[in-house]
């Protein structure tokens, strides 16, 4: 297969433009890099998240995805997104409309009221899933230009990307998934081994809105096992546990001080970040160096450490 | 539905399971609640459950009973949806949507905490988004959008305003602004509130 002509309809979503599009831009230019063509998704909503309008009302939740999803069969492509979130909506109810045929054709209904319609025909991808298996890591490692053999990295999946397996392209491995290990340790860094590392970040499931200090109970649980595995660095590969982790951080050192006794300070970026940097991208486009007076906006958490540290490895 | 979970159907489901509540599930073609055994698995894997009230078995027990107390019990709404309880059932029953399905009978009913209505009624039917960048208060999102190269809306319904008409012509036409509307009337009435 001629991989440098395969070609995408990039979902959005809400988090990676709204807040953190320095997660926008890497991709963009990490598939740019690639020769991998992104077709933008003209006039896509929210996925809808699943966690809080797929909890308030089902229905809203299927036809509102399935009208996403039908903007990439238009274009004849994959939709592919960057955010767990949105790839377990659209993941889901792509599975879930194809192995209920009556399902498909209520919401069908509805689709055509506003002069659309749904197949199935196209995959719903990750960005991730898009590296490591259409591309594959012997693909990738061609262009890796710089490595960051020092780096210590605690990996961070999230859960929908693996979970529910049944719904997912990854064996029905749940437990202890590597692929996203494989590709941080693409880059010469080695991913560490910490307690609970394949928890929730406590974010999703409506949790972050309904009840912020029980969200960020999850989080100062996840940051103590990464700072006791000496962590240098936190990779995600979703932009709502990247926001749990880096705006969460802040929370956690705040509502639990007297209990972690030092505030955190982990840098976290996202995995293209990571990846574009040992391409060789700039560090300014990828978001690795503030390069705005713009106050109060991501990343929350310093990134210097951690480019004081791989600094020489990019001369 | 998955072969095993057919099999596990068709063997042990349990049908002195009956009532309102159970009914809605069957309707919804979730009747693999029945075959539930009440083991607690989904409780042990619960990583929600270790700091919060929320027990998955007594939830999903108090649904098969029929105990609608549970539709305005606040601890429905602590799960962070990471499904170890779906992934691990021995039984095979999806836990996850049976917890998501019983959160959309509670909102049927009225039961929604304010920040989530607030965040469907204001900002989902509003501009389709979840997180939005439009507005005086976002004017820093978008500075930063802009000092990315990148243009300062994102081609998302937020640069297609017919995108998001068609957006909230579904939601009416399958009676979710309805549903808003009516829940933000008896919010003000009688200050209906979970517990």
């Amino acid at each position: 297969m001629n991989k440098s002509a395969l070609k995408y309809g990039f979902f959005l979503g809400c988090v990676i433009p709204n807040r953190y599009p320095m997660i926008e831009r890497s991709i963009r230019d990490v598939f740019e890099e690639l020769n991998i063509e992104l077709i933008d998704l003209a006039g896509a909503s929210c996925c809808p998240a699943p966690g809080v309008f797929r909890s308030f009302h089902i229905l809203t939740w299927l036809v509102i995805a399935a009208r996403n999803l039908s903007l990439s069969e238009e274009l004849k492509v994959s939709p592919v997104t960057g955010c767990n979130g949105c790839y377990g909506t659209l993941r889901d109810v792509w599975y879930d409309l194809e192995h209920d045929p009556q399902l498909k054709m209520k919401v069908n209904e509805e689709l055509r009221k506003i002069g659309k319609s749904y197949t199935g025909k196209y995959e719903p991808k990750h960005v991730v899933q898009v590296l490591y298996q259409d591309l594959g890591l012997d693909y990738l490692k061609d262009y890796i230009k710089y490595k960051f053999s020092d780096l210590k990295v605690a990996v961070h999946y999230g859960c929908h990307i693996i979970k529910p397996s049944i719904k997912r392209p990854w064996n029905k491995e749940y437990e202890s998934p590597t692929f996203l290990d494989e590709l941080v340790e693409l880059t010469g860094a080695k991913s560490i081994d910490y307690k609970d590392k394949y928890l929730c970040c406590g974010a999703g499931g409506a949790l972050r809105s309904g009840f912020n200090e029980v969200a960020a109970d999850f989080t100062k649980e996840k940051l103590i096992n990464i700072r006791k595995a000496k962590a240098d660095i936190i990779i995600t590969c979703c932009p709502f546990c990247q926001l749990q982790f880096d705006l969460g951080q802040k929370e956690v050192s705040n509502i639990f001080r007297d209990e972690i006794k030092k505030p955190f300070t982990i840098p976290v970026i996202y995995i293209t970040q990571l990846i574009g940097l040992s391409m060789g991208i700039d560090p300014n486009r990828l978001g690795l160096i503030k390069n705005h007076n713009i106050k109060d906006v991501s990343p929350f958490i310093s990134l210097d450490p951690f480019l004081k540290l791989i600094k020489k490895q990019l001369i | 539905m998955n072969s095993k979970t057919e099999e596990v159907l068709r063997k042990d489901i349990r049908k002195s399971y009956n009532n309102k509540l159970i009914q809605k599930f069957i309707n919804a073609g979730l009747e693999e609640i029945r075959a539930c055994i009440n083991c607690g698995t989904c409780t042990g894997s619960c990583p929600s459950g270790k700091r919060t009230a929320l027990r998955v078995r007594s939830a999903i027990k108090k649904a098969l009973d029929g105990d609608e107390s549970i539709l305005k019990d606040k601890d429905i709404w602590f799960c962070s949806t990471c499904y170890y309880c779906y992934e691990r059932c021995p039984r095979n029953i999806p836990v996850t949507d049976m917890i998501i399905k019983l959160r959309n009978i509670a909102v049927e009913e009225g039961y929604i905490l304010d920040n989530h209505f607030d965040l469907a009624y204001n900002v989902f039917y509003k501009t389709c988004h979840a997180i939005s960048a439009i507005g005086e208060n976002n004017k820093k999102w978008r500075e930063l959008r802009e000092s990315y190269d990148l243009p300062s809306l994102p081609p998302t319904v937020h640069s297609y305003p017919e995108a998001v008409k068609e957006c909230q012509k579904l939601m009416r036409e399958v009676k979710f602004k309805q549903l808003l509307d009516k829940i933000k009337k008896k919010k003000k009435k009688d200050n209906k509130n979970i517990k």
